[in-house]
């Protein structure tokens, strides 16, 4: 069973997120910023990382920055899941190296889509 | 809340009327299904033409000839739903193998791909796609993608390539969203290019007007399930002959050309897609050459 870490600090978005990802049948972890997802990526590194950009402590985007730097087995897929709509985050998001973008608010087909593409279902 | 008796049965008789007009325009047949949902999916055009009910409607449409009602209400009652890259290993067999496999048969470099029913356009411009991102091989090519549809407004949509963040969030992926995609307002627009890719007509696949000629690739996917097996059989033979020896045919999941009729066989090579008949005559004969 694969497995996805959600990374944002709205607990009712980590919620409604785990609900969708069980049904897909991915096993489900949690952090409230990206130092928390850090921390855990380096213990664990989860198969995919749903990603918030902003958040306390540690933003999105900083996440990915460190992440590219952390000593990992294996390099998580990235998806981008924020309220940050515009074009120009979402270049920004690809160039720093996220694998997918999805733009708040989503639904189950959205993420099961993209899940998809990036090959984790 | 379950309607009372005399609501149910002057709501199965509005219904009944109503997907009498949706069959004799469209040849779709309303499942139970969606015949419940009927009165939701119409609650637009209530509102439009000002009808306190299904009934009133209904009644109207007995009573007098009026095209544009008679329009909004089939565009109302039609599934539009649609995705793009919709059920993705189906577009990685077509870029995989069998737009390979047309490269190197087709002797004029002459694509010509037919999507029927296409509802708002995400099929056609997810072909449209990927043969862009593939540019280098089709250089000195001519590529013509005919996409129709029954609907008047699912091709005025496609036909505008304007799609919502959701529709955009349905298989494409962030990197063709950057490259074929401009923000317009609130949604995505296609961009000039993907749009001058496509040639979208409203068209009827019983009265057909917009194919002309042969394709080499034909998509009627999630089309068939809503007629019945005599209209199935009408539109293969329709598909049929736009086809060449060469052509391949892909059907939704779910829908099959068994018992529709012998104008289409399951491939040979591609598994799920299906192949004219006129392709076993030819099989052994080398090279796929198209007639029209």
């Amino acid at each position: 069973m694969k497995n996805c870490l959600v990374v944002d600090d709205s607990k009712v978005i980590r919620k409604v997120a785990r609900h969708i990802l069980e049904s897909l049948d991915l096993t489900v972890s949690e952090a409230v910023d990206g130092q928390d997802a850090l921390t855990q990526c380096e213990a664990s590194p989860p198969d995919v990382v749903l990603l918030d950009w902003n958040m306390p402590v540690m933003s999105g985007m900083e996440f990915l920055q460190a992440l590219s730097s952390a000593k990992m087995a294996a390099r998580p897929k990235i998806i981008f899941c924020t309220t940050e709509n515009g074009i120009s985050h979402i270049k920004a998001a690809v160039e720093a190296g996220a694998d997918e973008y999805v733009m708040k608010p989503f639904d189950r087909e959205t993420l099961e889509s993209k899940l998809a593409i990036v090959g984790v279902i | 809340m379950p309607l009372p008796p005399e609501g149910a049965a002057a709501f199965q008789g509005a219904a009944r009327i109503l997907s009498g007009l949706l069959e004799a325009r469209t040849g779709q047949v309303l499942s139970e299904g969606r015949a419940w949902r009927m009165e939701t999916a119409l609650r637009p055009v209530l509102r439009a033409h000002g009808f306190q009910t299904i009934d009133d409607l209904a009644a109207t449409l007995l009573r007098k000839r009026d095209p544009r009602l008679d329009e909004d209400v089939v565009n109302a009652l039609l599934n539009n739903e649609s995705s793009f890259f919709r059920d993705l290993q189906i577009f990685d067999m077509i870029h995989r193998q069998i737009l390979p496999r047309i490269r190197e048969e087709r002797q004029d470099r002459t694509l010509r791909i037919w999507s029927a029913g296409c509802s708002t356009g995400q099929e056609a411009y997810s072909l449209a796609i990927r043969l862009r991102n593939d540019a280098e091989r089709w250089q000195g090519w001519r590529i013509e993608i005919l996409a129709t549809d029954i609907s008047t407004a699912a091709i005025e949509q496609a036909r505008s390539g304007i799609f919502s963040q959701m529709d955009v969030q349905r298989g494409l992926a962030v990197g063709d969203l950057i490259k074929w995609f401009e923000p317009h307002g609130e949604d995505w627009r296609a961009n000039p290019e993907l749009r001058r890719m496509i040639d979208f007509r409203r068209d009827n696949l019983f009265d057909p007007r917009a194919p002309s000629g042969e394709y080499d690739l034909l998509l009627c996917r999630n089309v068939l399930l809503y007629f019945t097996p005599e209209r199935r059989g009408a539109v293969l033979r329709l598909l049929g002959r736009h086809s060449h020896a060469g052509s391949v045919l892909l059907l939704g999941a779910g829908e099959t050309v068994i018992g529709q009729g012998d104008d289409f066989l399951p491939h040979p090579d591609f598994r799920g897609g299906y192949a004219s008949k006129a392709l076993m005559a030819h099989c052994a004969g080398g090279s796929v050459r198209r007639a029209g």
